[in-house]
């Protein structure tokens, strides 16, 4: 693979390969409510990876046996496409597919009202189309947002960005390179009102002092990323807004 | 003591709305002293009462509401309904028939299939349980003819307008039986086949531009042209 040939993460310049400063994350573009027959949707490009998601319900829980008595089933299906990575993916969900899917279902069940909806269950399926590094925080970002379009209630959104250690140095939201060859990677999920940790992994090996630094950056970063997510909602429905305020004049 | 957003502003989920001696109302919820918004909407607050219209939402069944269901099961004891809601709902075999129901004697079948559609009251309905449906009531019952379509639960009082002016409109220029279920689920039925294409289009353009500028006058002329159309052909 071409990979093993760059041993340098940094350039001498102290860019990154992909020109980003230490601290700058990739750029972003989000779509809400792009596939018309689910309850909530949404679309995101985060630098190379392009993700959907997609929710399905409040709605009956099958199998039946699953339904829980006191609130609704928070269920969820991460799956990459054959095509999103650089060698072919079997399309039969993998190990770390089961786990990013458990680890995302977990992730976003704080923010859920789930109390409202008993014996209902919540399904939510994640489409990798293109996968470049990260691709579980900006799931996680994506499917916080299709929650909303879904217009299940909710406490917060959740805010994903990833921190790590490339070439000795701590940095932000790491691409697909870098999270081969770099030397740890710290993806965390907060919800950023009152900045609870929803997710929290980590791979490679971080100092005490760097764990801290790296994970300062990744709060940080996630910041940023509910700041976009506040303009992708609004942008959407500002529309609406301004219509349906002409309605109450001419009224 | 301070209500933050100002009136009908957008918000979207965990944005402060009010903070000190307010009540958290619809779509709000409460930390200490603080309401927030849980759903995408235009907040308001009437007096301390802090809420915030949706958007957009799913149909939760309220007792009273009249709706539209199809019948996707039957059980000994009554037929299950889709309502377009979280939870299907049940109509009692003995809601249905006058005298007591006799399995011995009665053929379910003989009054409801499975994928026939009935109008019907939410009876009785708390989470812990699926909702009741009765048809005791005039004007319910099964739906022997018309077209059903599918519409935005959070669309329908734009189509019934105020004090029905918008339905009852579309129903005087096309001549058409409009029957709307609080689910989103509407039933039309006319004297030919056309008419009820036109009623429909007529729907769906007020679905699709329910929030646009004049939309009575523009369903009206919409109305008047196509049927012109039609006398020429």
């Amino acid at each position: 693979m071409s990979h093993n040939k760059v041993k340098k993460l940094l350039k001498k310049n102290g860019l990154r390969l992909d020109d980003r400063k230490l601290d700058e994350l990739r750029s972003i573009k989000i779509e809400i409510g792009v596939i018309e027959k689910a309850s909530g949707s949404a679309y995101i490009e985060w630098g190379k990876n392009k993700i959907m998601a997609a929710i399905y319900g409040p709605r009956e829980v099958h199998p039946r046996r699953l339904s829980l008595t006191n609130k609704a089933l928070v269920r969820c299906r991460y799956h990459m496409t054959p095509f999103s990575t650089e060698d072919r993916k079997r399309p039969a969900p993998s190990r770390r597919e089961v786990e990013l899917s458990k680890v995302i279902a977990t992730a976003v069940e704080p923010i859920i009202f789930t109390e409202l909806y008993p014996r209902t269950g919540i399904d939510i399926f994640i489409e990798v189309l293109e996968s470049d590094g990260g691709t579980r925080c900006a799931a996680l970002t994506v499917t916080s947002l299709a929650l909303a379009d879904a217009g299940i209630p909710l406490k917060d959104l959740v805010a994903a960005c990833a921190a790590g250690k490339i070439d000795g140095q701590i940095v932000l939201d790491m691409n697909g390179i870098e999270d081969q060859i770099g030397e740890a990677d710290l993806p965390i999920a907060i919800t950023p009102r009152n900045k609870e940790i929803t997710l929290l992994q980590m791979d490679g090996i971080l100092t005490q002092e760097e764990f801290k630094k790296a994970l300062n950056l990744a709060i940080e970063g996630c910041k940023k990323i509910y700041d976009i997510q506040k303009e992708a909602l609004r942008s959407k429905y500002t529309i609406v807004k301004e219509e349906t305020e002409k309605i109450k004049e001419e009224e | 003591m301070q209500y933050l957003v100002e009136k009908r502003q957008l918000v979207i989920p965990g944005e402060l709305l009010a903070e000190g001696d307010y009540k958290s109302g619809k779509n709000t919820y409460q930390e200490e002293n603080r309401v927030y918004s849980s759903l995408i909407g235009l907040a308001n607050h009437i007096g301390k009462n802090v809420f915030v219209v949706a958007i957009k939402t799913g149909y939760m069944p309220i007792v009273g509401d009249l709706v539209i269901g199809k019948v996707i099961d039957m059980k000994l004891s009554g037929w299950i309904i889709d309502i377009n809601a979280p939870y299907s709902a049940i109509l009692f075999t003995s809601d249905a028939f006058d005298r007591s129901f006799n399995a011995r004697k009665d053929e379910m079948s003989d009054f409801l299939k499975v994928g026939d559609l009935i109008f019907a009251k939410v009876n009785a309905f708390d989470r812990t349980r699926d909702p009741i449906l009765t048809i005791r009531d005039q004007g319910l019952g099964k739906v022997n003819r018309g077209r059903v379509i599918k519409i935005t639960s959070t669309k329908i009082p734009r189509l019934i307008g105020r004090k029905g002016s918008m339905v009852n409109m579309v129903k005087r220029e096309t001549g058409c039986q409009i029957t709307i279920g609080q689910n989103g689920i509407v039933l039309v039925s006319g004297k030919n086949p056309e008419l009820e294409a036109l009623a429909i289009l007529a729907i769906r353009t007020i679905e699709k531009d329910a929030h646009t500028l004049g939309l009575t006058d523009k369903i009206s002329k919409l109305l008047k042209r196509e049927e012109r159309k039609e006398i020429k052909q």
